[in-house]
């Protein structure tokens, strides 16, 4: 069968079953709508938040990310799974002990204040809304590079399917249609990836192919790989890392903490019976995310070498990389190379004229490959690659059949809409239940509240779907912004919550808004105030990456420690909260007696 | 048996153990003592590279479950487990 009737076929396959899921579980009560009716097994919530969480990011472009990053990659591998230690032990039995609806109503309660909890809806609505156009602009892309339309109708199918089980399910139907999705996704991830390992180290399991041998030759792969990028002017893979080791420190920890943070994250936990469950449910979810998280690394390298070794035939055949005959004629380019090109994210030019492609580092500092380089008559480096290729074209280069490249835009959408619809109940949530209902209206009957929760879902499937048609200039990088205004704001005020007793709203309060602000401040002055071009103030913070070497990606860790700061100075000189928040706190951190989530 | 003060201090300490082995695994290994843990291989694995892209994800694995298991232990110890 032709490869786009597969794809057709696979794609609409996964949606019928989207759809179908939508019709079974449609939401009755506020309960179903906000956290699926409190009866979630916790094997099943662990997948649901695996899909939530893996975006179009994790699936299309992470493996790529550390292809070009090698070792310091790492950040995003421990970021962001790391942070589930800390949500299963510190933040999601307690929350679910609490036994409310949404991340805000935990902060209002447990700070006796509205201002508290309006606080808190402002940032989740903020790293919220950043983080969903990101996932449309994925879904978009997704649609047009695998289906061939344009990427404009691809945002609005998205938007239709996402609105058919968000709105009529709420999270009922996301978390069933998320169980669906996490095994469209993983089967697409791993599939190409296993053939991968088997083709070029002999071993079946990517995580350990990453640690044998090269097929053919008794070196390592990875000795393999950091001898020819080295000899290539690249920097070594295995030591190769951004920034210094302070820069890669707060990275991680930003990531790790804003992960834990993250409101449509932490809401996945309430839709559990337990607190024991949720305590399980977390195991799982990082059970299924690593699967995912420990191929991607074996992903990236084996994609790098198997990509030099297809340029250059010294690679395989151990001759020298810089002798004419051993970089291949750009007419015998293997098929998958020209598929590519037609899409502009593999580029080739042929700067020496020798109708060969040379793919190596011009710009390198090491003279001795300069000398080489030049000495065999190359004029700069030939071969561009986006790094998005090494996910998708992975079935192509292995060879593997026409479903398997179909499977894996199955996955990419099923990873982008999975996120999304996560997202978008976290937004519909703070909505309908923290404002309309918390706030403005605290009167509102079940079924009002019911009607304004779909109500608020749907204008958030438009205005997602508006930002991703239009994104807006700054759209790239904010991704990065919701894991710091998460890690400064949201994560600590949740903590101090649980863990001090002492803690009280005023302290609260000031930590949230200091933190907030210092990442706010710093990333501004790196991009701008509201990511304006023109009005950066980089020299108030002593230049680019002024704080000590930290890139403003990074810098939510900085802010976290400014909360905690702030928050314990304010607190200790103020009235300690009264009497009923130490019996709240003294009674979450006890499992017994924990009853369904509900919203009184 | 109502201890709620034994219960809250048992869990601490479970917790300050495991972030200890948290922070080594990632922070320790993965990032701090990596260069110096190249020098040593793991089959084809420099050490310090694999705590930082594969090791560190399978003992944060291994924590969480350990955490399940153990906290499923003191909550029935003190009689405060929701069965």
């Amino acid at each position: 069968m032709e490869l786009q009737t597969v794809t057709y076929l696979i794609v609409g396959l996964s949606f019928a079953l989207y759809l179908g899921i939508a019709f079974w579980a449609r939401a009755g009560s506020t309960s179903e709508f906000y956290v699926a009716g409190g009866g979630v097994n916790p094997v099943m919530n662990g997948m649901a938040t695996a899909a939530d969480w893996m975006s179009a990011a994790s699936f299309i472009s992470m493996a790529g990310l550390i292809s070009n990053m090698g070792y310091g990659g790492a950040v995003f591998l421990m970021g962001w799974t790391g942070g589930y230690v800390l949500l299963a032990m510190l933040l999601a039995p307690y929350l679910r002990k609490f036994g409310k609806f949404t991340v805000p109503e935990f902060i209002g309660d447990r700070f006796y204040s509205k201002g508290a909890r309006t606080i808190a809806v402002v940032c989740l609505l903020v790293a919220s809304i950043t983080y969903i156009i990101g996932q449309m602009t994925g879904v978009g892309v997704a649609f047009s590079r695998f289906l061939g339309v344009t990427k404009e109708m691809g945002i609005y199918i998205g938007m239709a399917i996402v609105f058919a089980y968000a709105v009529f399910g709420g999270m009922k139907g996301i978390t069933y249609t998320q169980v669906a999705q996490y095994i469209v996704l993983i089967l697409a991830y791993t599939v190409p990836a296993v053939f991968i390992s088997l083709n070029l180290t002999g071993n079946p399991f990517p995580q350990l192919g990453l640690g044998s041998d090269f097929a053919g030759t008794d070196g390592a792969l990875l000795a393999k790989l950091d001898q020819v990028v080295t000899e290539l002017g690249f920097p070594q893979y295995t030591t190769s890392s951004r920034g210094d080791m302070l820069n890669m420190f707060s990275y991680t920890v930003s990531l790790m903490i804003g992960t834990a943070g993250l409101p449509h994250v932490i809401v996945r936990f309430f839709t559990v019976p337990k607190v024991s469950d949720a305590r399980a449910s977390a195991g799982w979810a990082l059970v299924f995310i690593a699967i995912l998280y420990t191929t991607a690394p074996a992903v990236g390298a084996m994609a790098k070498l198997n990509l030099h070794a297809t340029v250059n035939t010294a690679v395989k055949g151990g001759g020298d990389l810089f002798a004419a005959e051993n970089s291949i004629k750009y007419d015998e380019r293997p098929d998958w190379m020209k598929r590519w090109e037609v899409t502009g994210l593999l580029k080739f030019d042929d700067k020496n004229g020798d109708g060969r492609i040379q793919y190596y580092n011009d710009a390198t500092k090491n003279e001795a490959v300069k000398a080489k380089s030049d000495a065999a008559g190359w004029k700069g480096n030939e071969l561009s690659v986006n790094a998005d290729i090494i996910v998708l074209a992975n079935p192509e280069i292995a060879l593997l059949p026409n479903w398997v490249i179909a499977l894996v835009a199955a996955g990419g959408l099923a990873a982008a809409l999975s996120t999304a619809a996560g997202l978008l109940m976290a937004i519909s949530s703070a909505v309908s239940h923290d404002l309309i209902k918390g706030v403005f209206n605290p009167e509102i009957s079940e079924k009002s509240e019911l009607f304004a929760g779909k109500v608020s879902m749907g204008v958030a499937v438009f205005v997602a779907g508006y930002l991703g048609l239009n994104p807006p200039g700054f759209a790239a990088g904010t991704v990065a912004l919701a894991f710091g205004i998460a890690a400064s704001s949201l994560f600590p005020a949740i903590l101090m919550g649980i863990f001090s007793k002492r803690m009280n709203s005023a302290g609260a309060i000031a930590g949230m808004i200091a933190g907030l602000s210092a990442t706010l401040f710093y990333v501004f002055a790196h991009t701008g105030i509201m990511f304006i071009k023109g009005t950066e103030f980089v020299e108030l913070v002593g230049g680019k990456n002024g704080w000590f070497g930290i890139e403003p990606n990074a810098i939510g860790t900085v802010g976290a420690i400014v909360n905690f700061v702030v928050a314990y100075v304010v607190c200790k000189v103020t009235a300690p909260p009264p009497a009923h928040i130490s019996e709240l706190v003294e009674s979450i951190r006890i499992p017994k007696g924990a009853g369904a989530a509900t919203g009184h | 048996m109502n201890d709620s003060k034994g219960y809250w201090a048992a869990t601490l300490s479970l917790l300050s153990k495991i972030l200890v082995v948290w922070f080594l695994a990632s922070y320790g290994a993965g990032i701090l003592f990596a260069p110096a843990l190249n020098t040593i291989h793991l089959g084809g694995y420099p050490l310090g590279f694999f705590f930082a892209q594969q090791g560190s994800i399978w003992v944060f694995l291994a924590l969480i479950w350990y955490y399940t298991k153990k906290m499923g232990e003191i909550d029935r110890a003190f009689g405060v487990s929701e069965d």
